[in-house]
């Protein structure tokens, strides 16, 4: 294999082709910042589901000062704030119920606590005292989708002011970033299409134009690998130029929409860092390179007879 | 060298055989000119013997090989040990005249310091020493053809075949090409030439193959065009 002379050939047929192999260039860079913007979507809904799904608890939330003035909101509170008996009682029931995973205790003064490691910077922090909070019980589920039994069982025994499904919180969520990610995965299905046929035609037409050179290989005894290998070298370059660009568009897009709009307007979230974004470039690459050899290796079978 | 058995190619929504029950055989050394007029078969022979069609019945033999046995990625090496020229010589415009021949050795993969050897050396053979750097343009027909013959030639293949390669050549640059053809024949190369080029033939007074219609209807050694049967 003669790599220096391999590789000039590849230059001077690129360059031959210029405008197709642009467009080739452009268009593989479009589908790939798609697959990549999907990959992405999807490792952020992991991300989210993976920080509150830890955290997704049903939580228990027992009566204070706070509820049995307000009897209205909370009816279950009319006796009085909870006694350490009722939360006990509740506890051991948890205990019991198969459905439940764990059950961790917080008191009014836990709750300060974390209020203030969650929210170091929120205005209300030295104003927040244990007389907000009530004491709750924050309940780890074998399988979340049965909260509903948890929460029947629980609902209406004495000293229970409440009881949150904290993951309901986060559905509506959850299934705009599905959305998101489907629209990506049709739109990029379709792009796919029509980078394959661009990079069939491409091939088909630097095929036809180098006919003689390929004539003359086939005479002199080139080896199919080595007539093909060129217009191979050529789709899968292109392509991975066209898949450094995607890097580079997504790179740009978790820069300028994740890191500087929306991780500064929506702070309960948990945004993606740049470990997925520098993962889901190398694929990109692979992704990009061997769809197009192929494609350019199938469409040879059919205008390249050796 | 080459050997046919019978061989008959009829191709697709065609009735009439290109090529019907032609055996012969043509032995290692020999010069062999090919004649017939257009429409007898002699394309069909060529493209047979460079496996670049198969027969319908019959078997080819080229170098001591069943070409039907020959699978198919085998069958660039088979290639290498032949030489081809043709009527259009078929050079690259756009390479020069040592690069045109450089890309015969450089497309099966041969080593730079081989090809900086040989090339020279075979354009002297063909008596274009010193316009290694000229472009196929600047060049004259019969030097064009020179430059496809050293092309086909430096590999050094055991059979030349030339499909009309004076075809396009005036008679004093035909009579180069044929004396070219003959140096190279002397050397050992089987040379097999199919032509039109009545005067050559009869000047030549080589081994004649006559095809007409598909038909092989003449095999002559020191034989002329116009031989009538």
């Amino acid at each position: 294999m003669r790599a220096q002379f391999v590789m000039s050939e590849i230059w001077i047929g690129l360059r031959r082709n210029l405008t197709m192999t642009i467009a080739v260039i452009v268009s593989v860079a479009l589908s790939l910042s798609l697959v990549g913007a999907a990959m992405l979507l999807s490792s952020q809904v992991s991300q989210m589901k993976g920080y509150w799904g830890d955290k997704v608890e049903v939580s228990i939330y027992f009566c204070n000062k706070d509820n049995q003035k307000n009897v209205k909101d909370t009816p279950n509170c009319a006796s009085g704030v909870a006694t350490q008996a009722q939360i006990d009682a509740v506890h051991t029931q948890l205990d019991h119920n198969p459905l439940v995973q764990k059950v961790y205790t917080e008191t009014p003064e836990q709750a300060v606590q974390n209020f203030k490691a969650q929210f170091p910077d929120s205005p209300l922090a030295p104003y927040v005292t244990p007389d907000y909070f009530n004491n709750s019980l924050r309940v780890k589920l074998t399988n979340p989708q049965l909260y509903q039994e948890v929460a029947s069982q629980v609902l209406g025994q004495p000293g229970v002011a409440k009881v949150d499904d904290q993951s309901a919180v986060l559905k509506p969520l959850f299934n705009l970033m599905n959305t998101l990610q489907m629209v990506a995965w049709i739109i990029m299905g379709f792009m796919s299409v029509v980078t394959l046929l661009l990079i069939v035609n491409t091939v088909r037409v630097a095929a036809f134009s180098r006919k003689r050179e390929t004539g003359i290989m086939r005479l002199v005894g080139a080896s199919n690998f080595y007539v093909q290998m060129p217009f191979i070298a050529e789709a899968a370059f292109a392509a991975g130029v066209g898949a450094l660009l995607a890097s580079g568009m997504i790179a740009l897009g978790k820069l300028v929409l994740v890191d500087m709009m929306l991780k500064k307007q929506i702070t309960l979230i948990s945004f993606i860092g740049w470990g997925p974004v520098v993962s889901v470039m190398p694929l990109l690459l692979v992704i990009g390179v061997l769809m197009s050899s192929l494609a350019a290796f199938l469409t040879l079978q059919k205008y390249l007879k050796v | 060298m080459i050997r046919f058995d019978n061989v008959t190619k009829t191709y697709p929504k065609q009735n009439r055989p290109a090529l019907d029950n032609v055996s012969l055989e043509i032995e290692k050394g020999e010069f062999v000119f090919l004649v017939g007029s257009s429409g007898s078969g002699k394309s069909t022979f060529l493209r047979l013997i460079l496996r670049e069609e198969r027969p319908s019945v019959g078997e080819v033999h080229v170098l001591g090989k069943d070409l039907a046995k020959l699978s198919n990625w085998k069958v660039p090496h088979m290639r290498r040990q032949l030489g081809t020229v043709f009527q259009d010589f078929r050079l690259l415009p756009n390479k020069t005249v040592g690069q045109n021949v450089a890309f015969a050795l450089e497309v099966i993969g041969k080593p730079r310091a081989t090809i900086n050897k040989v090339v020279p050396e075979v354009l002297e053979l063909v008596g274009l020493a010193g316009k290694q750097d000229r472009m196929p343009g600047e060049l004259s027909g019969g030097e064009q053809q020179r430059v496809a013959i050293a092309r086909a030639f430096v590999n050094r293949p055991m059979l030349l075949i030339a499909d009309e390669p004076t075809g396009n050549l005036d008679p004093q640059n035909s009579v180069g090409i044929m004396k070219l053809l003959d140096r190279i024949n002397r050397t050992g190369t089987t040379v097999l030439m199919a032509t039109h080029d009545q005067a050559i033939v009869d000047q030549m007074r080589k081994r004649v193959i006559e095809l007409d219609q598909g038909h092989l209807v003449r095999d002559q050694s020191r034989g002329v065009y116009g031989y009538q049967h």
